[in-house]
């Protein structure tokens, strides 16, 4: 149990706030889905003890995951339909020669795993998730950020496997190519 | 047992799936055949691997 009496407690977690949101908003691509989201995560954080395990921010977005789940429950259930053009495979083709070889070369990222220290990569990387199409980038971050499987998310957004694959397929090509052009092509090795 | 010879745009299709779902056997090998002479899409799997590596590391390191 914590010494701190709740109002201090309360100032601590707020101070998250601004980062879940963050976090929140480029999943749920709507402001007041992505408030009411990181509130609830906030106001379950005060009843559920810290248990130290991680650091408090890593806990508060284990949780806000959770939240975020049933905001894109809600969300799909709205709105359940994929754009066709989000579920055709034409942008897919085009990646590639008639001879089945890449277009363009896909480039030598060198020692990528330097990037995962700069915060500055990550914002890179969240500017590539928000230009992927809304269903392709909900499947996507349903499977990679909130770790879901492929029969859930399936299920979820209510599209057959194979277009569940074509979502999640088309998410890491053009992720790949955008993060590509937008970090690994300038130099900052 | 045949081996289908992949092309890049097929192999590319089952190094996405390879992260959602176990590969065939017979998958396994013709990927593996087609990376062992293919530098593109060793490196695309590289790539995607890291870039799951990066998802789970999201939203990167604490200031």
């Amino acid at each position: 149990m914590r010494n701190l009496p709740p109002s201090s407690e309360a100032r601590e977690l707020q101070e998250h706030r601004p980062h879940l949101l963050r976090f929140a908003l480029l999943q749920l691509r709507d402001t007041s889905a992505a408030e009411d989201a990181v509130q609830e995560t906030l106001l379950a954080a005060l009843q559920a003890p810290f248990d130290g395990r991680s650091s408090v921010r890593t806990w508060l977005i284990g949780i806000l995951k959770h939240k975020i789940v049933d905001h894109l429950r809600r969300q799909v259930r709205e709105a359940p339909f994929a754009d066709p053009a989000e579920l055709s495979t034409a942008d897919l083709e085009a990646l590639f020669a008639e001879d089945g070889h890449y277009a363009t070369q896909p480039g030598d990222w060198h020692d990528p795993d330097q990037a995962l220290q700069q915060q500055r990569f990550f914002e890179a990387l969240e500017r590539c998730l928000q230009a992927l199409p809304r269903t392709t980038s909900r499947a996507f971050m349903m499977r990679e950020i909130l770790g879901m499987d492929t029969a859930e998310i399936c299920k979820e957004l209510g599209v057959s496997a194979t277009n569940c694959g074509v979502l999640l397929y088309r998410a890491r090509m053009a992720l790949r190519a955008c993060i590509e052009k937008t970090w690994f092509s300038t130099a900052r090795m | 047992m045949g081996l289908t010879r992949l092309t890049c745009r097929q192999a590319s299709r089952l190094q996405s799936q390879s992260l959602d779902r176990e590969l065939t056997l017979s998958e396994r090998l013709s990927l593996r055949m087609h990376t062992a002479v293919c530098d593109a899409c060793t490196r695309v799997s590289r790539q995607l691997h890291f870039l799951r590596r990066a998802l789970r590391d999201y939203p990167g390191p604490e200031q």
